[in-house]
C-alpha cells in the first residue's frame, strides 16, 4: 500500500504545483489545498502504514499505529484551514478591487487604477 | 449571503443543529480518552453555526449566539495561555498538566484533568476563528 | 572589558545616547558634546604614554566570538598610541571648529555628530585592535561613516556622486584587505597581529605570500589614495569641511599606511614589500603634487596635496622596509625613513587640517573657494592669512616649521637607496632622489600658489562688495593652536621625538628593539651641511620662478588628454556595470511570482535530487507492506482521479467540488489508515472550507471575459511532473531508510502513565507538545484578524493611508525608470505578460479593455473603487460603511 500512496503523493504534489502555476487565484488556492493533502499522505506513508490498531489505549491491541504523524497533521488540517481562508479572502478583495483573478492581468489592472486615482489628486 | 428561503432545510436544521451541538459536547469531553477533542469539537460546533447561517442567515446567528466572536478567540487563547502560566507557580515547566480522579456525586470516578482547560482554550480560540471567518466573509458578500 | 575598552567603544556609546542628549539640552550644539568626549580620550591616552615610552605595550583582550578564534582584543603600543592620540587630538580641534562652522538645522546636526561620534570610534578601534578580523570590521565601519559623512549635503548631486565613488572604492579595497587577511590565516593559522610577527619569518616562502601582499596593499591603496585609486579623494571634498580636515587628511586616508606600518614587521625584509610600497608611494607623490598645482578649488588643491603627502609617507614606510635587509648601523640608518615617516604623518596632520580649516573660513566668509574669484584676502583676514601662511610653509618644507624636518629627512632617505645594493637597486635607486626632488619642487609650487592665489594679489570686484573678515574666535582658534604647532614641531622637535615618535617607529621595525638596540630618539632641526638641504636650497631656487611665471606654463596642462583619466574610466566601468546588472537581473527578475516558483522548485529538485541519488544510505524499499483491501482501492483511485480532474475543470464551481471531493475522499483514507481524529477534522474542515470557497467565488458576478479553464502549458506540466515524481521517490526512499528508531515509542508509553490519556493524538496534542498547539491557534487568530482588516477595515485604508502610499510609490517607480532610462537607454525590468506575448488575439482584447476609461470613475470620492466594483457586491458593502 505505501508504494501505491507514494505515487497518489506524487499525482498530488504534480497537480498542487501544477494549478499554483496557472493564472487563475481560484486555482491557485486549491493547489495549495491539495499540496497539503499530499503532505499529509507522505506524513503518514512515512511512519508506515497500518502497523496496528488506532493509537486509542483504550482498544486491546498489542501495535498501535504511530500517533506523531497523526498529531502533525491535525495541526497542520487545521492550520491550512486558516490559511486557506486567508488566501481566499485575499483573491476575493483582489477580485473586487481588481475585476480579475488573472494574476497576468492584476498588475496593468493595478497600476490602472492608481493612474486613475492620479488624475483625481490633481 | 443569500437569504435561505428553503423550508426544508430550515426545519430540518432546526434539530440537526441541536444534535450537532451535543455531538461536539460530547467529543470535546471525551477527547483525551476517544476520538475528540478541542480543534474537532470546536470545528463541529462552528459547523453546526454554518448550517442555520445556510438555512437562514447571518442575522440568525447572530441572535442565537450574540458574542463577538473575535472575543471568543481571544478568550480562548487567554485561557490556554493561562493554563500553561499556571503550573508555573507550582514550580513546574511551562503548560506542564496535572490530573487525579475523583469520585464525583452522580458521575462516579472521574478523571480531572488541567488539560481539558486547555482544550477548552483550543475549542473556544477554534470556534471564535471559524465564526470570524465565516461571518465577515459571509456578511460581505 | 578593561578601561582600554571603554576607552575604545566611548565614541560609540556618545552616538547612541546623543539625541537623547541633544534633547535635554537643546540650545546646546551638539559639538561640544563630541569636543568634550575628544578631549577626555586624549587626556586618558596621554596617560599611556608613559608605559609606551619605554618601549612596552598595554594588552586588554575580551573573547567575543570565541568559537571562531575571533577575540576582542586591544593592544596599545608606541604605533596604536600615536594614531590614537592623533585621532583624539584633531577630533577635540575638528569638534570645536565644527561648532563655529556647521550651523544646519539641529537634526542634520545630530546625524553629522553621530556619524562623527561612530567614526572616532570605529578609528580608533582599528588602530588599537590586534585582531585582524576586527580590525577588518573597524576599517569598513570608517568606510560607511566616510560614505556617509561625504554625503551628507545628500540633496546636492556631487556629493552623493563623491560618496558613491569613494564607497566602491575603498569597499573594493577593503574587500581585497579581507581576503588578504584571509590568507594570512591560511598561512600562519591565526589572526592575532603579534603573533603574526613571531611567524613572519615562516610565511615569506609561502606560495601564498605574495598575493596577500598584493591584497593587502589594494586595501591600504584604495584606503590612503595611492595612486591610481585616488580619484575618490578630490570627489569626498562635497564632504562638509570638518569632515575633510579630519578624515580625508588627518585620521581616516592614514589608515592605510597604518596598515603597512602595523604589518611592516610581517612583511618587511622581502623584494615584494619593499618595491610595491615605495614605489606606489613615489608614483603616487609625483602625481598628487603634479596635479595639486592646476587645481582652482582649494580644497581640491588640498586633497591632491594630500593624496601627494600620503604617497611621500607611502614610499617612506616602504624604504623603511629595507632596515631588515640589513644589520648593525646601516639597518639604523635606513631605519631614519621609518621616523620620517612617522614624524611626516603627524606634521602633516597638523599643517593640512590647519590648512582646509582656514578654506573653510575662506569658503564661510566670500562664499566661494575657487581661486580665480579669490584674491587679496590677506589685508582684511590677516590672521587667516598668518595660519595659512605658517600651514603652507610646513607644507613646501621650509624651515622653521615641522615639514621642514621631516621633508629633509625624507630627503635624505630617498637618497640612501644608492648605497643599498638589495633587491635590483642598483640600476634603480636613482628613480627615487630624482622624483622626489621633482614632486618637491612642485609642492613648493602649489603651497605658494595657494596662499599667493588667496591672500595676494588685487581684490576682485565680487569680494569688494562683501564685507569679509576675519572668522569669529571660535572658528579661529583650532586652526590657529595647529599652526602654532607647526611651529613648535619644527623649533623644539624633542617634545615628540621621545615620546610619541621612536616608540611608533620602534613598535613598526620590531626588528631593532629586538635585536637590542635603540633608534636614535634625536630629531633636530639643523642638520648641517647635507645633500638634502642642498636639494631643498635647490626646490626653492626652481620653485619660485615657477611660481613667478605660473600663469604661462599653466596652459601646459590642458595639453594632457581628458579622455584618458582615471575618473573616466571609473564612469564608463561603473555605468557598464550597471547596465550589465540591470540586463542579467531583468532576465530573471521578470516580476512574476510564477517565474520565482519556478526557480524555487528547480532549485529543490537539484538539491533533493541530488541528494537522493548521490546519499550511500538511501534505500528504496520494497515489499514488506501494508496489505490493500479491495475497496481501498477505489478509494485511491477515486483520489486520484479528483485530483487529476481539477485542472480540466471548466468551471469554477466544479473545480472547486472537485477539490471537495478530494478532501473528503482524505478522510477516508485517514479511517482505513486508523486515524480517527484526522478523519473527523478532515470532516468537518472540508465541509467548511467548501462553503467558503463557493462564498467567496461562487457569489460574485460572472467574471467578464476571463477564459475559466486552465490553458495548458508545456513548462508547467514539465515542472509539475517533475515535482511529482521526485516527491514519489522521496516518499519511497523515506519507507526504505529508517536510521533512527521513532519517538513515537515514548509517547505511546507514557502517554496513560504520566498523562492520564487514551488517545494518544490528543494528549501529544494538548500535553506533550502543549506549546506547538497553542502558538498554532495564535496563528489562527492572527488568520482570522487578518481576515477581518481586509473585508471590514477597507475604507479607511483607501481614503487615508493607501492612496498618499499608492501615489508616492507610483512616483517613485516613474523616477527610478525615467532615471535607468536616461542612463542605460533601457527603462529597467518589465513585467510582461505571457498571454500578450503568446496570443495576439488576446493581447488585443487587453488593450481594448484597458484603454477607455469606465464612466462614471471619477463620481464617488469617497471611494474610489465603488464605481469599479460590480454591482451587487458594492452596493452592500458601500451602503454599511457609508
Amino acid at each position: 500500500m505505501e508504494v501505491i500512496v507514494a505515487i497518489i503523493v506524487g499525482v498530488l504534489f504534480a497537480v498542487g504545483i501544477y494549478l499554483i502555476l496557472t493564472q487563475d487565484l481560484l486555482r491557485i488556492v486549491l493547489g495549495t489545498s491539495l499540496l497539503t493533502h499530499a503532505v499529509h499522505l507522505l506524513l503518514m506513508a512515512m511512519a508506515m502504514l497500518k502497523t496496528g490498531a488506532a493509537p486509542l489505549l483504550g482498544r486491546e491491541a498489542d501495535e498501535f499505529v504511530d500517533p506523531l504523524p497523526q498529531a502533525l497533521i491535525l495541526t497542520s488540517i487545521v492550520i491550512n484551514f486558516g490559511v486557506t481562508a486567508f488566501f481566499l479572502v485575499l483573491s476575493y478583495r483582489a477580485y473586487q478591487k481588481l475585476e480579475t483573478t488573472d494574476m497576468d492581468r492584476m498588475r496593468s489592472e493595478s497600476s490602472r487604477h492608481r493612474s486613475r486615482k492620479g488624475g483625481r489628486r490633481s | 449571503m443569500p437569504k435561505g428561503s428553503d423550508i426544508f432545510l430550515q426545519n430540518v436544521s432546526k434539530v440537526v443543529f441541536f444534535i450537532i451541538l451535543a455531538f461536539a459536547l460530547y467529543l470535546f469531553f471525551t477527547g483525551h480518552g476517544s476520538p475528540g477533542g478541542g480543534f474537532i469539537a470546536g470545528l463541529m460546533s462552528a459547523g453546526a453555526l454554518l448550517l442555520l447561517a445556510l438555512a437562514y442567515d447571518i442575522e440568525t446567528v447572530r441572535q442565537v449566539v450574540p458574542v463577538d466572536f473575535k472575543l471568543v478567540t481571544a478568550v480562548g487563547l487567554l485561557i490556554a495561555l493561562c493554563t500553561g502560566t499556571g503550573a508555573l507557580f507550582f514550580g513546574e515547566p511551562f503548560l506542564k498538566h496535572a490530573f487525579g480522579y475523583f469520585d464525583l456525586p452522580l458521575l462516579g470516578k472521574t478523571e480531572l484533568h488541567t488539560a481539558l482547560i486547555f482544550d477548552l482554550g483550543v475549542y473556544l480560540a477554534v470556534v471564535g476563528v471559524t465564526m470570524t471567518i465565516l461571518l465577515t466573509i459571509g456578511e460581505d458578500s | 572589558m578593561s578601561l582600554l575598552h571603554l576607552l575604545a567603544l566611548s565614541p560609540f556609546l556618545l552616538a547612541a545616547g546623543l539625541p537623547l542628549l541633544g534633547r535635554a539640552a537643546p540650545r546646546l550644539h551638539r559639538g561640544w558634546f563630541a569636543a568634550a568626549l575628544s578631549a577626555i580620550l586624549f587626556a586618558a591616552l596621554l596617560g599611556y604614554s608613559s608605559n609606551v615610552r619605554s618601549g612596552s605595550s598595554v594588552t586588554e583582550s575580551f573573547a567575543w566570538i570565541p568559537s571562531l578564534g575571533i577575540s576582542f582584543t586591544l593592544y596599545l603600543d608606541g604605533l596604536s598610541l600615536l594614531f590614537a592620540l592623533l585621532i583624539t587630538g584633531m577630533g577635540v580641534l575638528v569638534a570645536i571648529y565644527s561648532i563655529a562652522y556647521m550651523n544646519d538645522a539641529s537634526e542634520s546636526l545630530t546625524r553629522f555628530y553621530v556619524l562623527l561620534l561612530i567614526f572616532m570610534g570605529a578609528m580608533l578601534g582599528l588602530v588599537m585592535s590586534d585582531n585582524l578580523l576586527t580590525l577588518y570590521g573597524f576599517w569598513e565601519l570608517t568606510s560607511i561613516t566616510s560614505f556617509l559623512l561625504i554625503g551628507y549635503n545628500h540633496h546636492k548631486h556631487r556629493s552623493r556622486y563623491g560618496a558613491l565613488k569613494s564607497l566602491l572604492i575603498t569597499m573594493t579595497g577593503g574587500l581585497g584587505l579581507l581576503t588578504g587577511f584571509v590568507l594570512l590565516y591560511v598561512m600562519s593559522g591565526t589572526y592575532q597581529i603579534r603573533e603574526l610577527m613571531d611567524a613572519g619569518g615562516t610565511l615569506v616562502s609561502h606560495p601564498l605570500f605574495v598575493p596577500a601582499v598584493l591584497l593587502i596593499l589594494l586595501g591600504a591603496f584604495t584606503k590612503s589614495a595611492q595612486y591610481p585609486f585616488h580619484i575618490w579623494l578630490p570627489d569626498a571634498m562635497e564632504a562638509p569641511t570638518p569632515v575633510s580636515a579630519y578624515l580625508h587628511s588627518a585620521t581616516m586616508v592614514k589608515a592605510g599606511l597604518y596598515l603597512v606600518a602595523r604589518l611592516s614587521p610581517v612583511f618587511a625584509g622581502t623584494a615584494e614589500w619593499f618595491w610595491f610600497v615605495s614605489l606606489g608611494g613615489l608614483i603616487t607623490l609625483i602625481y598628487g603634487s603634479v596635479a595639486a598645482v592646476k587645481q582652482t578649488d582649494l580644497k581640491g588643491i588640498l586633497a591632491y596635496s594630500t593624496i601627494s603627502q600620503l604617497g611621500l609617507i607611502m614610499c617612506l614606510l616602504g624604504l623603511s622596509s629595507l632596515s631588515v635587509a640589513f644589520a648593525g648601523e646601516e639597518s639604523l640608518l635606513y631605519a631614519a625613513a621609518g621616523t620620517a615617516a612617522l614624524f611626516h604623518l603627524l606634521n602633516h596632520a597638523v599643517f593640512k587640517g590647519s590648512l582646509f580649516m582656514i578654506a573653510g573660513i575662506v569658503d564661510h566668509e566670500t562664499g566661494t573657494r575657487d581661486v580665480r574669484k579669490l584674491g587679496g584676502l590677506a589685508q582684511v583676514m590677516p590672521i587667516a592669512f598668518t595660519i595659512s601662511l605658517f600651514g603652507a610653509l610646513s607644507m613646501a618644507g621650509l624651515p622653521p616649521f615641522g615639514g621642514f624636518i621631516s621633508k629633509e629627512m625624507f630627503l635624505e632617505a630617498v637618497l640612501e637607496p644608492l648605497h643599498a645594493g638589495v633587491f635590483r637597486l642598483e640600476t634603480w635607486a636613482a628613480l627615487f632622489p630624482i622624483v622626489a626632488w621633482i614632486a618637491s619642487v612642485f609642492t613648493f609650487v602649489y603651497s605658494a600658489l595657494l596662499v599667493v592665489r588667496t591672500f595676494l594679489g588685487p581684490r576682485k570686484p565680487a569680494l569688494e562688495r562683501k564685507k569679509v573678515h576675519d572668522a569669529p574666535p571660535l572658528m579661529t582658534l583650532p586652526p590657529a593652536l595647529l599652526a602654532v604647532l607647526a611651529l613648535i614641531l619644527g623649533l623644539f622637535p624633542g617634545l615628540v621625538s621621545y615620546s610619541l615618535i621612536r616608540p611608533a617607529a620602534e613598535a613598526m621595525m620590531s626588528h631593532i628593539p629586538a635585536s637590542g638596540e635603540r633608534l636614535p630618539g634625536s630629531i633636530k632641526l639643523w642638520h648641517g651641511w647635507t645633500p638634502a638641504l642642498g636639494m631643498t636650497i635647490g626646490v626653492v631656487a626652481a620653485g619660485i620662478p615657477l611660481v613667478l611665471t605660473a600663469r604661462r606654463w599653466m596652459k601646459l596642462y590642458a595639453w594632457i588628454p581628458r579622455r584618458m583619466s582615471i575618473n573616466r574610466f571609473y564612469d564608463a566601468s561603473l555605468l557598464f556595470f550597471e547596465r550589465i546588472t540591470v540586463r542579467i537581473t531583468s532576465l530573471y527578475m521578470n516580476g512574476s511570482s510564477r517565474s520565482y516558483i519556478k526557480y524555487i522548485l528547480g532549485f529543490m529538485m537539484l538539491v533533493a535530487g541530488f541528494i537522493l541519488f548521490n546519499a550511500t544510505d538511501v534505500t528504496f524499499r520494497v515489499g514488506a507492506y501494508a496489505v490493500i483491501a479491495p475497496y481501498e482501492w477505489f478509494i485511491m483511485l477515486g483520489l486520484a482521479a479528483a485530483s487529476l480532474a481539477v485542472p480540466f475543470a471548466k468551471s469554477r464551481p466544479v473545480a472547486i467540488i472537485l477539490t471537495g471531493t478530494v478532501g473528503y475522499l482524505m478522510t477516508l483514507m485517514f479511517v482505513f489508515l486508523r486515524a480517527p481524529d484526522l478523519a473527523l477534522t478532515q470532516m468537518v474542515v472540508e465541509s467548511i472550507s467548501v462553503t467558503l470557497y463557493l462564498l467567496c467565488f461562487y457569489h460574485l458576478p460572472k467574471l467578464r471575459t476571463e477564459s475559466q479553464a486552465v490553458r495548458f502549458r508545456l513548462p508547467n506540466f514539465l515542472v509539475a511532473v517533475a515535482v511529482g515524481v521526485l516527491m514519489t521517490l522521496i516518499a519511497l526512499a523515506v519507507l526504505g531508510t529508517n536510521p533512527f528508531d521513532p519517538v513515537s515509542d515514548y509517547y505511546v508509553r507514557e502517554s496513560y502513565e504520566s498523562a492520564g490519556g487514551k488517545n494518544i493524538v490528543n494528549v501529544i496534542l494538548v500535553d506533550f507538545r502543549g506549546f506547538d498547539t497553542m502558538l498554532e491557534i495564535m496563528v489562527l487568530g492572527v488568520a482570522s484578524l487578518g481576515i477581518y482588516n481586509m473585508i471590514k477595515l477597507r475604507r479607511k485604508a483607501t481614503d487615508i493611508g493607501s492612496r498618499h502610499v499608492s501615489h508616492e510609490g507610483e512616483d517613485a517607480d516613474e523616477e527610478a525608470a525615467q532615471t535607468r532610462k536616461s542612463l542605460y537607454g533601457y527603462d529597467g525590468p518589465r513585467w510582461r505578460s505571457d498571454d500578450a506575448a503568446e496570443d495576439p488575439e488576446r493581447a488585443e482584447k487587453l488593450k481594448i479593455q484597458e484603454s477607455p476609461e469606465l464612466p462614471g470613475a471619477e463620481s464617488g470620492d469617497s471611494s474610489p473603487d465603488k464605481s469599479e466594483t460590480p454591482p451587487n457586491s458594492h452596493a452592500e458593502g458601500g451602503d454599511r460603511d457609508a
